[in-house]
């Protein structure tokens, strides 16, 4: 064998989401810490490929990153006749919870990226005691919108075309221009309607403004990172959400846009290795002082 | 009445002038945009310019305002959004076509599904003068 072979490893677990059995997939690698990886609207899993291969976080953490039913290689459930796909904040959320349920994750750290940052918000505020610490990335309670929905699924526009190119906007200049193709291309590949089906819990069902500050930091840490060129996340977003929240902390990234681990996998890795670090050294005072981590 | 063309206005003019020639050294686009056929105002916002699309190439660009012409769509942002939109690393929020609309540096108009279509195209036409900077001035 001569081949490079990387270190994460594919499966599929089957997850009973509201009664219905979903075969999800996910792809792992390391040991420790569980941190599960939500991925961006209308894109998958690979996402987090850089991470999940990462040889010193994959030492102190287990990287899980799944595709979202409708997403990558987790099909639509098979009750599913045709009808059009809708993200919401309760479906989301069960999501979450059941796969990590299935997997017996115990306080897991989930860190989610734009809808997937977003619905990191609503584990925090309903349910932090399932989890050792929460990171989003380019999340905030609620964002302006800057275009119209409607033009991402219809007959007579190509959706992986304008999925693709609506979002390569978001993404900063100063990225290799292969990690830049890569981030557009999940979005050329992704099914008719579902980026636009997610962006329904986005845009509306999703909007967690006068919720967040009900978010408890002392029961759940929450890391809030946003790239300074993401112009629907903005900067401004993100801190206007932490400032509702006692003890959110606040990262602006340089060079970064709304797709931070994929677009500028080693920038991104200047940000989010602290974080990592932060959540270890608590989790081991949390051992040392007897308390269940 | 159209007011005066400032420095900024003219240099965004002069790369305007220039990209229907840059089109010209990129097959690519032009293949990107082989099935388009379209009119459009193209520029700032006191000195746009008639563009006509044939097959992905520019056959057209006279500045505008012609008499009783026409045009699908308009894309006019204000010089200050070009000349930053043109540098290598705009600065955030100046990037991007559709962030200059959100940050009220640009107005999208007209009947948008040309545009929408062959968005990554205009994004890249548009996007000429920046990687052959000799227009632009820093």
């Amino acid at each position: 064998m001569t081949g490079h072979i990387e270190p994460m490893v594919g499966r599929y677990v089957h997850v009973d989401i509201d009664g219905e059995m979903h075969r999800i997939y996910f792809e792992e690698n390391g040991a420790g810490i569980p941190l599960v990886c939500l991925h961006t609207a209308g894109s998958d899993g690979r996402q987090w490929r850089h991470l999940l291969g990462d040889e010193e976080f994959s030492k102190r953490f287990r990287i899980i990153a799944f595709d979202m039913p409708w997403h990558g290689k987790s099909n639509p459930p098979s009750s599913w006749t045709g009808e059009e796909y809708r993200l919401t904040t309760a479906r989301y959320t069960a999501t979450i919870r059941a796969f990590c349920h299935a997997l017996g994750l115990q306080k897991p750290v989930v860190m989610g990226c734009s809808i997937g940052g977003r619905i990191v918000l609503n584990l925090a505020i309903d349910h932090a005691r399932e989890f050792r610490a929460l990171i989003g990335l380019e999340a905030a309670d609620f964002q302006a919108p800057w275009y119209d929905t409607s033009w991402l699924h219809r007959p007579d526009v190509h959706g992986g075309e304008i999925c693709a190119a609506l979002v390569s906007g978001l993404i900063a200049p100063q990225g290799p221009e292969v990690s830049r193709r890569e981030t557009l291309w999940s979005y050329m590949q992704g099914g008719p309607g579902v980026f636009k089906g997610d962006l329904h819990f986005y845009r509306v069902d999703g909007d967690l403004r006068g919720r967040v500050g009900k978010i408890d930091t002392g029961v759940c840490p929450l890391y809030l990172l946003t790239g300074e060129y993401d112009f629907s996340c903005t900067p401004e977003d993100t801190r206007r959400t932490a400032a509702a929240i006692g003890g959110a902390s606040v990262t602006i990234m340089e060079q970064l846009g709304h797709f931070p681990m994929s677009e500028n996998p080693g920038q991104f890795r200047r940000y989010i290795a602290p974080v990592l670090s932060e959540i270890l050294k608590q989790s081991t005072t949390s051992t040392k002082q007897g308390a269940h981590v | 009445m159209t007011p005066s063309p400032t420095a900024s206005d003219a240099a965004v003019i002069e790369a305007f002038a220039g990209i229907p020639g840059l089109l010209e050294r990129a097959p690519a686009l032009i293949a990107r945009g082989r099935a388009l056929d379209c009119e459009c105002l193209l520029g700032t916002l006191d000195h746009p310019f008639h563009i006509s699309i044939r097959s992905g190439r520019i056959v057209d660009l006279t500045p505008a305002p012609v008499l009783m012409r026409s045009w699908r769509f308009s894309y006019r942002a204000t010089a200050a959004a070009w000349l930053e939109y043109w540098k290598p690393a705009p600065k955030p929020g100046w990037h991007d076509l559709l962030a200059l609309t959100k940050l009220e540096q640009a107005a999208l108009e007209g009947d948008l599904h040309p545009f929408m279509t062959h968005l990554q195209y205009f994004k890249d036409v548009l996007a000429l003068p920046r990687r052959h900077g000799s227009a632009v001035p820093a």
